[in-house]
């Protein structure tokens, strides 16, 4: 028995019981354990997903570091792990995007510190479950227990209106996965089984896998979010601390564009190309739609939640014209919204840490203030923008790519990005860093310190490697993507 | 000579300014002013050493390069990749680019000396260098996309350099947003591209093109339309965007909100002249349609010369030298539009010469003047600044297309190539160009004069303190002023008639109109001849003419025309309410569309109606069903009677 051999399980449970010995550390007054001892968790379990990438063979798209075992054999539940090229990359984002939480809580929270760092790290683990499990209970079961932690996490340490927020993000992602569950148990009594890989082979009639299709659709789209199940995204964002909404839209996000890849795809190939039409106009409403509401957001926050709906709907546009630029520009654009939209969370962190406040008419000047704030803000506004050389670029074009393969008027509708992505996020950059100085407030600015450098400097090259050279994040998801369209392509009835 | 391989020169020729924006920008504010030139104006000085002396004698020895320096990404089986294309058109661009950007780079020290900003400006101009020679020498449409955005970027970041004033900050958005409108196509030419050629290769492109010239693209059902001449148009909304044409012009002018090193390298001599470099690139796509091929015309031919017009009113000094870019980048469009690509590129190279030496000069004025920019306030410069007035007129006479000067040759030989043109629109064009050539004069000389000579308007302060600019400003404006006179005389023959382009450049033998001036070509002498004789120099001289009498000789005249022509000089003077309409109809409005769908769509409908809708709806429903449990048993039992009544009465109708 080798620790190579329990890779996922090691990247699941470290953190996890490391959330539990972080809270054991007690109240507050220890906090000066609760922090080192959540940061070294996170760095250690950042260092336990690594080998998945370097063990990693991207020839082939069998599941790789696999663990099976029975969990309830009965009804033939199992504890089945493993990954592809389409999990690796988002398990090592969230190994990733918890350092830099743990970082950017270190001084900022002062309240309840174990438990807000052991949300995190417990959150960790339950998500690398969600993105490594291959039995659908399992799945369900990290996917239903992650929205606890999150829920406590904008319920304890969120703002004025945190209660709300926290309520509305629990019953709308909750009502949603209810459905997904029923969709597994008639899978089960279809096979017998809830392997997923098993229900991948299944047998369905078109009307099941419509059926099914949109049992799915209601648990994947208010998670994505997809217009029009987004609403509950803004007032999360809004009233979540810093370090939630950074979770929430680098990872949580993606799970529920993971589902449409792991479960959709293969398990209703034919139920999704007949309801393509609806996915298509969803994304690009999405994009449009969304691009515009972004535009006249007078809340930092609730603007750059705008603009994740608005850069997921890239990601499910490009999942659902069945191509290969598609898939892989929408799976390269989850890895780069990550860190985008988690440097941006954490740029109006860094902000609102001094000036408790979140809207843009507070602001004005601080580029006077904060030259080096400003020039990390830019490289990320422009990343959001989608501008080349930085990763927001690569899944955007990619996407436009494939989608101009499906038909020139999707490419015509999504590409208005280009023009809106630069003015919501520019003329926020504008009105917030340009200019004189606006109030005595920003006239005592200081500039960002070493810890924030340290997470805005991470994102940073992240977002430049992407974006000068994506090949290496693109030839580890070549095979499984190639795979995963053969599943999608070819007919069940 | 180094013994160094072709291919590591090539790359050492962006790389060299690359690294010195980053150790600039990176490490420029701690080791000072000194170290941030040094490095910024080394690394552009060994960029234009390779290319003037060792890329440039390489090509016209014959060789050619295309090549991969990296896979940037692989999808679908088709690779991206970065790399060069070194050919006679890339080195003409590359030795033009450098050699103006080195010397902007000098004039910045002196330029820029008080400005605390130093070292930033510094970083970004070099970081310029290095995008605008990525775009050049991309041998594919990918990273000619990156070279195009990164040039744009760091025209964002310097025209709101001095990010405290309002203005700069509105006009560096409102570039960015303008040319994201032109990306927008050109994203979707791209795309149109990789789908139908399955390349971004220039090479492979441009080789199956040919094939192509019958296939259609459905529009809409039952709309067809010829693909190529899609995808020509759709790269051209990009060069409307970058190279400001109408009507995506709008951006240029603010951009002088910048500083004026950077309105002389970027918003003249370089960056704008991007989508002029990128047609005359695609030559072998745009050949194949006559119908992308009149739009450029005609687009260049309105810009040409309703921009023109404007600058005769303006009287910001950097505003006039501005709408004379909009202009001259018309020109050259028209240029390409009569598939005269060599034309537009050699009015490119001249004008990036005699138009970064206009902005350096008025620029070296401007420091002189404590940064007033009104000609009105000017006057009488002439005997202060002996320097700069030279290397103005030199500029000037060769804006106006003067022989023997650079100008001269480059728009003669446009007017010439309109008017064997055969396209539709060839007419048009013609007449705008022509026309345009009396504006320019005369717009040039008002400035001209208005600045030099006559009595001095400015204040007793600027006037004691006005003197010549130092050596770091005056030393660039003779540089500049070197080729603006010499440039068209020794470099026209072998570039226009001397095939220098050679396959860089296709043009069809229908299309060959640069072809039939050669044939009628007799050598420098008949042609300077002819020129003096021919309309362009006539109407050059009657532009001088004009504006000798209205602003030196009757100088009360041009109040009395302003009142007689009010209605034509407000409309010019308001650029023709252009930023009106855009800012009415398209900021607001977008703004105005965008609250309506969060305030209506969001908030009301999905939020109000659905969302806590359906909550309230639960509450109400609960609340109704909360009266049924009373905790009274005669409640529950008449329940339970009525509910068998019920059910006997069911299953005895069934």
């Amino acid at each position: 028995m080798m620790l190579a051999d329990y890779l996922l399980s090691l990247a699941i449970w470290l953190p996890i019981a490391g959330g539990v010995a972080v809270l054991a550390t007690g109240g507050d007054d220890r906090a000066h354990v609760a922090r080192p001892l959540a940061l070294a968790i996170s760095i250690l379990t950042f260092f336990a997903t690594l080998p998945l990438y370097t063990g990693f063979n991207p020839h082939t798209a069998t599941m790789q570091f696999v663990e099976d075992a029975p969990w309830i054999e009965a009804l033939a539940i199992r504890y089945h792990l493993g990954i592809d090229g389409i999990s690796l990359l988002l398990i090592l984002l969230t190994s990733f995007s918890t350092v830099l939480v743990i970082v950017s809580a270190w001084i900022v929270i002062q309240k309840k510190v174990a438990q807000y760092l052991a949300a995190f790290l417990i959150m960790e683990g339950l998500m690398i479950g969600v993105f490594s499990a291959l039995d659908a209970i399992l799945f369900y079961v990290f996917w239903e227990a992650m929205l606890v932690p999150m829920f406590i996490i904008i319920g304890l340490w969120g703002g004025a209106n945190r209660i709300y927020a926290a309520i509305k993000f629990f019953l709308y992602t909750f009502i949603g996965s209810v459905l997904m569950l029923v969709a597994f148990i008639y899978l089960y009594y279809q096979s017998n089984s809830f392997e997923i890989l098993t229900f991948h082979a299944l047998k369905l009639g078109l009307t099941e896998q419509v059926l099914i299709f949109l049992a799915f659709l209601a648990a994947f789209a208010v998670k994505v979010p997809m217009w029009p199940v987004h609403t509950w995204l803004p007032d999360a964002h809004v009233e979540a601390p810093t370090g939630g909404s950074v979770i929430l839209a680098a990872i949580m996000l993606k799970m529920g564009a993971y589902g449409f890849l792991r479960f959709s795809l293969p398990i209703t190939p034919d139920g999704s190309h007949e309801l393509a039409w609806l996915m298509i106009a969803l994304s690009l409403v999405a994009v449009v739609y969304i691009g515009l509401v972004a535009l006249v957001q007078e809340d930092m926050k609730k603007l750059i939640a705008y603009s994740s709906i608005a850069h997921m709907g890239f990601v499910t546009l490009g999942f659902f014209i069945f191509n290969a630029q598609g898939i892989e520009g929408g799976l390269i654009q989850m890895i780069s919204h990550g860190f985008v939209s988690g440097a941006l969370f954490l740029c109006v962190g860094v902000l609102y840490d001094r000036m408790h406040s979140r809207l843009i008419k507070d602001y004005g000047g601080v580029a006077n203030r904060m030259p080096v704030f400003a020039s990390f803000l830019m490289l990320f506004a422009m990343a959001n923008a989608g501008l080349p050389g930085t990763s927001g670029f690569v899944g955007e074009f990619l996407v436009i790519l494939g989608s101009f393969q499906a038909n020139g008027w999707y490419a015509f509708a999504a590409a208005t990005t280009l023009i809106f992505g630069a003015a919501y996020t520019l003329w926020m950059y504008k009105r917030v860093i340009f200019g004189t100085v606006a109030n005595e407030h920003v006239a005592t600015l200081n500039d960002i310190d070493a810890r924030e450098a340290v997470f805005l400097t991470a994102l940073a090259i992240a977002v430049l490697v992407m974006g000068l050279w994506p090949q290496p994040f693109l030839d580890t998801m070549h095979t499984s993507v190639e795979h995963l369209l053969k599943q999608a392509m070819t007919s069940k009835l | 000579m180094l013994d160094l391989d072709m291919t590591t020169i090539y790359l050492l020729v962006p790389l060299a300014p690359l690294t010195g924006a980053v150790l600039a920008g990176l490490l420029g504010w701690k080791l000072g002013r000194g170290f941030a030139h040094t490095v910024a104006i080394l690394g552009v000085a060994v960029a234009f050493a390779l290319s003037a002396f060792v890329v440039l004698p390489d090509v016209l020895a014959g060789n050619r390069f295309n090549g991969t320096v990296y896979t940037w990404g692989v999808s679908g089986g088709i690779p991206m990749e970065v790399g060069f294309l070194i050919d006679p058109l890339t080195a003409l661009m590359m030795v033009v680019v450098t050699f103006v950007s080195l010397c902007v780079h000098v004039y910045t020290i002196g330029y820029m000396h008080d400005d605390p900003g130093y070292q930033r400006f510094f970083s970004y101009i070099a970081l310029f260098t290095f995008s605008m020679l990525m775009l050049v020498m991309s041998n594919n449409f990918l990273q000619l996309f990156f070279g195009w955005e990164a040039v744009g970027l760091v025209s964002y970041l310097l025209i709101g350099f001095w990010f405290t004033r309002d203005t700069a900050i509105h006009a560096n958005l409102k570039a960015f947003l303008v040319n994201r409108v032109g990306d927008f196509g050109f994203l979707l030419g791209i795309a149109a591209i990789y789908l139908y050629f399955g390349s971004l290769d220039y090479a492979a492109v441009f080789a199956v093109a040919p094939q192509l010239v019958q296939q259609t693209l459905t529009i809409m059902p039952g709309v067809d339309w010829n693909l190529l001449t899609v995808i020509c148009i759709l790269l051209f909304v990009g060069a409307m965007g970058k190279s400001a044409q109408v009507p995506l012009h709008v951006w240029l002018p603010d951009s002088m909100e910048g500083p004026t090193p950077i309105s002389a390298l970027i918003h003249a001599a370089t960056m704008v002249t991007a989508g002029v470099f990128m047609v005359a690139r695609m030559s072998p796509l745009y050949e194949l349609s006559e119908t992308a091929l009149s739009v450029v015309l005609v687009i260049g031919a309105i810009t040409a010369f309703f921009m023109g017009l404007v600058g005769v009113v303006q009287n910001d000094i950097k505003r006039i030298v501005a709408y004379s870019t909009l202009s001259q980048l018309g020109y050259m469009m028209v240029a390409l539009g009569a598939s005269a690509y060599a034309v537009g590129i050699f009015h490119l190279m001249t004008h990036a010469f005699f138009k970064a030496l206009l902005f350096l000069g008025a620029g070296s004025a401007i420091i002189a003047m404590h940064h007033e920019q009104d000609i009105r306030k000017m006057g009488g410069l002439k005997k202060y600044m002996p320097i700069t007035f030279v290397t103005m007129w030199v500029g000037s006479l060769a804006l106006a297309g003067i022989p023997p000067f650079a100008g001269f040759f480059s728009k003669d030989m446009i007017i010439e190539a309109v008017h064997y043109s055969t396209l539709p629109g060839s007419g048009v064009a013609y007449a705008a160009v022509l026309g345009g050539v009396f504006v320019t004069a005369l717009y040039t000389f008002r400035m001209l004069f208005l600045v030099f000579y006559g009595k001095p308007r400015m204040d007793e302060h600027t006037k004691h303190h006005l003197h010549e600019s130092p050596w770091v400003v005056t030393v660039p404006l003779v540089l500049l002023a070197i080729p603006s006179f010499l440039a068209g005389f020794m470099t026209f023959e072998p570039v226009l008639f001397g095939g220098y382009f050679a396959e860089a450049i296709k043009v069809l033998p229908g299309h060959d109109v640069v072809g039939r001036i050669a044939r009628g070509y007799q050598g420098m002498g008949p042609f300077i001849a002819h020129g003096l004789q021919a309309a362009p120099f006539v109407l050059a001289a009657a532009g001088m003419l004009l504006a000798w009498l209205l602003y030196l000789r009757y100088p009360h005249l041009p109040d009395q025309l302003r009142e007689r022509a009010k209605l034509v000089y407000n409309v010019l003077l308001n650029k023709y309410y252009a930023d009106e309409f855009n800012e009415f109809v398209f900021a607001r409005g977008a703004r105005a569309f965008g609250r309506l769908l969060w305030k209506i769509g969001d908030v009301r409908l999905i939020d109000g109606l659905a969302v806590n809708g359906s909550a309230r709806l639960v509450g109400w429903v609960s609340s109704m069903v909360r009266h049924v449990q009373s905790g009274y048993v005669y409640h529950y039992a008449f329940a339970m009677i009525l509910g068998v009544f019920l059910l006997i009465t069911f299953f005895l109708h069934r």
